[in-house]
């Protein structure tokens, strides 16, 4: 029994998303090796070989694997899926879009954002916006699964020294090209590592309300900053900043929501969060519910405040 | 062109959904359900080429129990030209979703499929890329925009860190974002209309698609509940619990 996890990298390094997929695929049992398909990505295939727990790192490089389009990586993934019990995704944007791609074509199901291996074969994985946890049990030869990243531990990115073997890249599929990308530029840590978030919502007002508020207490904390959809809707804030059931899951020490009503969508994407702390002026609102902390303030006041005092 | 737009019935999103006492589900029983709001998107969309000129036919497919008729109904009334029930009390997963679509594709030759990223019911974000898999299609996941020009669709979609495009040569498979579109209200005329336009129901059976899930639930639980926390007088004192309670700053 081998469980293969597909690794998240940039080329250079690997993202820290395949740290914690690595843990789950360690819990699954048996050796873990890890595919790391790029263009140029001998440096990140030499990180992967140094993560605890790996036994074989396999280095697929080409020009079809560049921009990680689906239709190519899930036939690399394929070209090297004869041996492997399980293949494991972190459930990023990128693993989302593969991992269900490979399990049709190895005509099995695949088990989406588990949170926890029960057995190899036995999975738990929330379901209605993380209302309901359910357990669910594969029967199938191949277990392809993608992983919530803050349901497990990352593994050490030091201390392993797993051999690089290299495999032929597959040719390009030719059906999709990739044309462009637009990345948000940000100084701030990556919002599903980060330890502490804090969270804008509608109440901000508008985009210059909200970097200038929520800006500098994130500078203070050392913190990502998050949004609800109601903020990113309303365009007070980058779409990929949304934290809730359709944007990020994120699960830091300290989790700052100002302004945020707490619709169970919300809630979806930041309950696991070790420490929350509510800043509303509604005593109603459904976010004090979860709070450990609750200030019930209007924002515009308490965040300066805080920002001073801290 | 046609485009092709599967959508589902779901718990609507509004209820908060309780765990069954004895473990075995979630109660959906007397819940409000609704368009899956991913599916409302892509209808939308669909009917927006449509307007544009680019599409002919939109054709709105649901699988599942009779009562998906009225699902389909509201994609009519949004302006879907006619629709295809697939019929089955079997609670269906997303492979089985695929392989029904799948043969749909087959039959029906779309340019486009065009599917919500994910049901908020089973939150599984898989059909559209099974779909594209077992139909050899290309794939654009969590589209927040879309352009025809001629036989390539051009789609940007959402992709942690920003957003990327992508050039898919058509027939081709997307999946909405929830920023692609705001789907528009349907007007009580529509849905006098809708109910005119053309529903065929199909079995499993007659596409030739096993639909045995492959996945078996062994339980649902609810989640572990947080305790319960408290309100603190002002700023002062929440940095205090912060720094000596919590101790996380």
């Amino acid at each position: 029994m081998t469980s293969l996890v597909i690794a998240e990298h940039d080329n250079a390094s690997i993202k820290p998303a395949t740290l914690n997929t690595v843990t789950a695929a360690a819990a699954c049992g048996g050796d873990v090796h890890v595919l790391v398909a790029g263009e140029g990505a001998a440096a990140a295939a030499a990180a992967a070989s140094k993560i605890a727990g790996v036994s074989k790192v396999i280095h697929a490089d080409g020009a079809s694997l560049k921009d990680g389009l689906a239709e190519n990586v899930a036939a690399q993934v394929l070209a090297i899926a004869g041996n492997y019990s399980h293949i494991l995704f972190p459930s990023t944007a990128a693993g989302k879009n593969i991992a269900p791609r490979v399990a049709a074509k190895l005509d099995v199901a695949q088990i989406s954002d588990i949170t926890k291996v029960d057995a190899p074969d036995t999975f738990e994985r929330p379901i209605y916006a993380g209302n309901a946890i359910a357990t669910v049990q594969s029967s199938d030869a191949v277990k392809v699964i993608t992983v919530r990243t803050t349901g497990f531990d990352a593994a050490a990115a030091t201390g392993g020294s797993a051999a690089v073997e290299t495999a032929a890249a597959v040719a390009d599929s030719g059906k999709s090209a990739f044309v462009g990308r637009e990345v948000t530029k940000s100084e701030r840590p990556e919002l599903t590592a980060a330890k502490i978030i804090v969270s804008g919502g509608r109440a901000l007002g508008s985009a210059e309300k909200f970097t200038e508020v929520m800006s500098p207490l994130a500078d203070k904390l050392g913190a990502a900053i998050g949004a609800s959809r109601a903020a990113v809707d309303a365009g007070y804030a980058p779409n990929d900043l949304q934290v809730g059931q359709t944007g990020k899951i994120v699960a830091p020490q300290l989790y700052i929501a100002c302004g945020i009503s707490g619709a169970i969508q919300h809630l979806a994407g930041m309950k696991d969060s070790k420490v929350i702390v509510a800043i509303n002026k509604d005593p109603e609102a459904p976010i004090f519910s979860v709070a450990d902390y609750g200030l019930e303030a209007d924002l515009f006041t308490a965040v300066p405040e805080l920002v001073k005092a801290l | 062109m046609k485009v092709l737009v599967p959508v589902k019935r779901v718990v609507d999103y509004n209820v908060k959904v309780r765990v069954k006492s004895d473990g075995t589900g979630v109660d959906i029983a007397n819940v409000k359900m609704s368009m899956n709001p991913f599916d409302e998107i892509a209808v939308e969309e669909a009917v927006r080429l449509k307007e544009k000129g680019v599409v002919t036919e939109v054709i709105a497919v649901s699988c599942g129990v009779t009562q998906c008729q009225e699902t389909l109904r509201t994609a009519l009334a949004i302006g879907a030209d006619r629709a295809i029930l697939v019929e089955t009390d079997v609670e269906l997963q997303p492979l089985a979703v695929a392989k029904l679509l799948k043969a749909l594709v087959d039959k029906e030759q779309p340019g486009l499929v065009i599917l919500g990223k994910q049901a908020i019911d089973g939150d599984n974000n898989q059909t559209g890329q099974m779909l594209a898999a077992l139909a050899d299609l290309p794939q654009a996941t969590f589209a927040s925009k879309v352009e025809v020009a001629g036989d390539k669709v051009s789609v940007s979609r959402e992709v942690d860190g920003g957003l990327e495009t992508l050039s898919l040569s058509t027939p081709a498979v997307i999946t909405t974002d929830l920023r692609l579109n705001e789907p528009r209200y349907v007007t009580l005329p529509n849905i006098m209309k809708a109910k005119k336009k053309q529903l065929d129901t199909f079995k499993p059976e007659d596409l030739g698609v096993d639909v045995a899930p492959r996945l078996k639930t062994l339980k649902v639980a609810e989640p572990a509940k947080r305790g319960a926390g408290v309100k603190v007088a002002d700023v002062a004192a929440l940095v205090d619990k912060l720094k000596n309670e919590a101790k996380v700053i």
